[in-house]
């Protein structure tokens, strides 16, 4: 082992790195080579590099423990997380498979609902999703796409299988991180990337411009040319560094509600030389903030009208609206049955096993076993809403225990997973041994796009399992590499 | 472009103007009242009230003061929060716009913009107000230099360039025709004549304010008098910071955003600041000081809003929307 990892314990858990205390993983030994002719200052000096990297850049979120907001940076992990080419070909595939599944599934339930007919899921676990948007049922969508951007959250077990812990169909965010990650490891290990052969990442900007333009609506005037936006909530959002970001790799404006009108059912932009006409909006709003006069009344951020104009035909929404019902971790358990359903086919990543408090049996064994369990709400994300049973006091046990009884329908249980781990730069300047995630982004256009790799979050709390930039997660570039 | 973004980047330009421009007023009184040879409480009253007057905050001032010394019309204008004029409250308005363009504007502008707000808003600002305020005016002066320089250095000059020239134009000029009406608020002493040596002092205060004493003197050697202070600052065709000046590069920017060309006009707001140009460049100071200096330049005043909301409707009519507050746009990551 090098220098840098002379006390590094691997630890009862699956590491990324080491196959054994001594046994470095063959696509790590290269890394682990260069990283070990460095010296404890020189590994020191080029975090901090990076860091103020991100800092100059105003590359920062912001933090709402305060009604001021805090402008953060997301600690960044210099230890990039590598993936065999093969390894990635089956979670690609994976992947695929997924997305296809859910927008199959999403056309069907607005429109026959043959799921629900032949028996594959509750109807009243439809009806009762969060986000399910009824007022959207026999609604088409340019070439049938709902989820065009997608970020499903990945997760090891101690064996080192790929399962998908979440999907995130609505507005998956942390993609700039991505690319601003690779960025900055480039220009502070440019050495690494000469001896390693990285699968690129830096097209997604194009490819996600290339989706817009293939879903314009079609009433749209200039089909070869639409006109395309990013839809903010504004620079007190948390993303709104990636907003701006996502905005400029890709060349179009970034807009708030305000700078956009309805006329005539038609979605314009207000520009100095008069209204131009948008025709596909790449919106990073909630379903429920995008159109006051339809859904929540009191939102200042969406447009008033855009709904409507959307049904008409004559604008494009990505995602489309109502795709939430697909990020209800309910619905998360059928997601196999759907693959089985639509595609006929055996799900490549499987589901961790997931308890419906609904079901009267899994309730029971949920209730009694709730120390052991992680339990979440149906509908929040971030980390927020979320009991992890060994970590929790008794008190907390029982709070959700009464909300479960109380609301069985809106919550789930999975047993404990013990995520994988990957070395990572800690606090103190020492190496060791944190829990990761994997978050990829998928794109669907006229193709599926899987960018290689993706984002990996770091818990970079001691023991924790909670990879949330809100809750003291981190970062890391993820490389897939091809072995010669 | 967007007109959100080209409202922005008029204020965010406007702002730092007027921050600038704050800090010149208050950094050339506080040398002045130092030559003041009696001080007392009266006199103090004298001193600065004319700066309120000005700036026109006087109202909100008294609000929360009952008495103006130095001390507490220099801490309204230069940090009060509840003063939306202040040059802190500039500083920050001027960051949140360009906040919102941060996208179009260059790094390097953005980092002079946070910059001068991070530092304004440090301990080590108010140190240097402690030990001499002097040098915290002219540092907020330095940055708006730097931000100016950098935005020519570093920003393409197509329209959003253009309408961050508007704002710094139109801020300018009302500025300098206030300086110089501040003149008018000055009274002088009792038994000081109009030409002795307080009046000159005043003038050359007037001049200073402007950054134009060096330059006034290249042209005028001899005493200095005020219909050639009042002269140089409205009517000078060249020194950058004649209300002339500003009105023509005010002129010029209209025009380049509309692609119009300055002999005619395509806009309402084209039509005002021509106009105005034009009886910029035919007036004489005798018939101006004549008709009343200070109601001459209440005129100027009143026309420049003029342009300036006649340009806002052409390029930015539907602005009346609120933005949204940072609360009702919270949303999770």
């Amino acid at each position: 082992m090098g220098d840098a990892f002379r006390s590094y314990e691997v630890g009862d858990f699956y590491d990324e790195m080491f196959s054994s205390q001594n046994e470095a993983r063959p696509h790590y030994r290269e890394l682990l080579e260069r990283f070990g002719e460095l010296s404890d200052s020189e590994l020191e000096r080029k975090h901090r590099l990076a860091s103020q990297n991100f800092l100059n850049q105003g590359i920062t979120f912001t933090v709402y423990s305060d009604n001021q907001g805090t402008e953060r940076i997301f600690p960044f992990d210099p230890i990039p997380r590598i993936i065999p080419r093969q390894e990635w070909e089956h979670v690609e595939r994976g992947l695929v498979q997924r997305i296809t599944a859910l927008n199959r599934f999403l056309h069907d339930i607005y429109h026959d609902q043959r799921i629900v007919k032949e028996g594959i899921i509750p109807l009243e676990v439809v009806q009762s999703a969060k986000h399910f948007r009824p007022e959207f049922m026999g609604v088409d969508v340019p070439k049938d796409i709902y989820i065009h951007i997608c970020g499903s959250d990945l997760i090891r077990d101690r064996d080192g299988n790929y399962l998908v812990l979440e999907d995130n169909g609505r507005c998956p965010s942390g993609v700039s991180y991505m690319l601003t990650n690779r960025q900055v490891m480039k220009r502070v290990f440019p050495a690494l990337f000469s001896q390693h052969k990285v699968q690129p990442i830096d097209h997604y900007g194009q490819e996600l411009l290339n989706l817009l333009r293939f879903v314009a609506p079609k009433n749209c005037p200039t089909p070869a040319d639409p006109t395309v936006v990013l839809l903010s909530p504004g620079i007190y959002n948390s993303a709104y560094f990636e907003h701006s970001f996502l905005a400029r790799s890709m060349g179009i404006e970034i807009v708030v509600g305000q700078d956009l009108t309805v006329k005539d059912d038609v979605v314009f932009m207000k520009t100095t030389k008069g209204l131009k006409r948008v025709d596909v909006v790449y919106r990073r709003i909630d379903d429920d903030f995008l159109d006051p006069t339809v859904f929540r009344e009191d939102s200042l951020l969406g447009v008033p009208g855009i709904v409507e104009a959307y049904k008409k035909g004559n604008v494009n929404l990505a995602n489309a609206i109502g795709t939430g019902v697909a990020d209800d971790k309910v619905m998360y358990y059928f997601v196999p049955a759907m693959i089985r359903f639509y595609m006929g086919e055996e799900p490549i990543l499987p589901n961790v096993p997931t308890y419906l408090t609904m079901f009267e049996e899994d309730r029971k064994y949920v209730l009694e076993n709730i120390a052991q369990l992680v339990v979440k709400s149906a509908n929040e994300s971030g980390g927020y809403g979320m009991l992890i049973g060994p970590h929790a006091t008794a008190e907390e046990h029982e709070k959700f225990r009464q909300a479960i009884i109380a609301d069985p329908r809106n919550y789930v249980a999975q047993p404990v997973i013990s995520l994988s781990r990957s070395p990572s730069y800690c606090e103190g300047g020492t190496i060791e041994g944190r829990h990761i995630d994997l978050r990829p982004y998928i794109l669907y256009g006229d193709k599926i796009t899987v960018v290689p790799g993706g984002l990996t979050r770091v818990a970079l709390r001691k023991g924790s399992l909670v990879v949330n930039s809100s809750q003291g997660g981190g970062s890391k570039d993820s490389w897939v590499v091809d072995e010669d | 472009m967007l007109s959100r973004v080209a409202d922005s980047l008029y204020w965010l330009s406007r702002y730092i103007e007027r921050a600038e421009n704050n800090a010149r007023i208050l950094d050339v009184n506080l040398q002045v009242t130092l030559d003041c040879e009696r001080s007392g409480p009266a006199e103090e009253r004298v001193n600065w009230l004319p700066i309120l007057a000005t700036l026109e905050d006087q109202t909100l001032f008294n609000k929360h003061h009952a008495t103006v010394n130095a001390e507490m019309v220099c801490d309204f204008v230069t940090f009060s929060s509840e003063n939306p004029n202040s040059i802190l409250s500039c500083v920050a308005r001027a960051r949140e716009n360009a906040r919102t363009v941060r996208d179009y504007i260059s790094s390097e502008m953005w980092e002079r913009i946070n910059g001068l707000y991070l530092w304004m808003n440090s301990p080590e600002a108010r140190l240097v107000y402690k030990s001499s305020a002097i040098d915290l005016y002219r540092s907020v002066v330095d940055y708006s230099h730097q931000f100016h320089g950098t935005t020519d250095a570093t920003l393409t000059q197509g329209e959003g360039w253009n309408f961050i020239q508007v704002g710094k134009y139109l801020e300018r000029a009302d500025s300098a025709s206030r300086i110089l009406d501040l003149k008018y608020h000055i009274l002088l002493p009792e038994g000081e004549k109009v030409g002795g040596t307080v009046d000159t002092v005043q003038w050359q205060a007037v001049l200073k304010s402007c950054s134009a004493f060096e330059a006034y003197r290249k042209i005028h050697t001899g005493q200095v008098t005020p219909w050639s202070v009042a002269e140089f600052i409205l009517l000078h065709e060249s020194f950058p910071r004649s209300v002339r000046f500003c009105v023509d590069g005010f002129d010029r920017a209209l025009h380049r955003i509309s692609g119009c060309d300055r002999a005619h006009f395509a806009n309402p707001a084209e039509r005002l600041s021509g106009r105005l140009l034009s009886d910029l460049h035919y007036a004489a100071i005798k018939d101006i000081i004549q008709q009343g200096l200070h109601q001459y330049l209440d005129n100027i005043q009143v026309r420049l809003v003029e342009a300036a909301s006649a340009m806002r409707k052409q390029y930015c009519e539907w602005m009346e929307t609120p933005m949204p507050t940072a609360a009702a746009s919270v949303q999770k990551m």
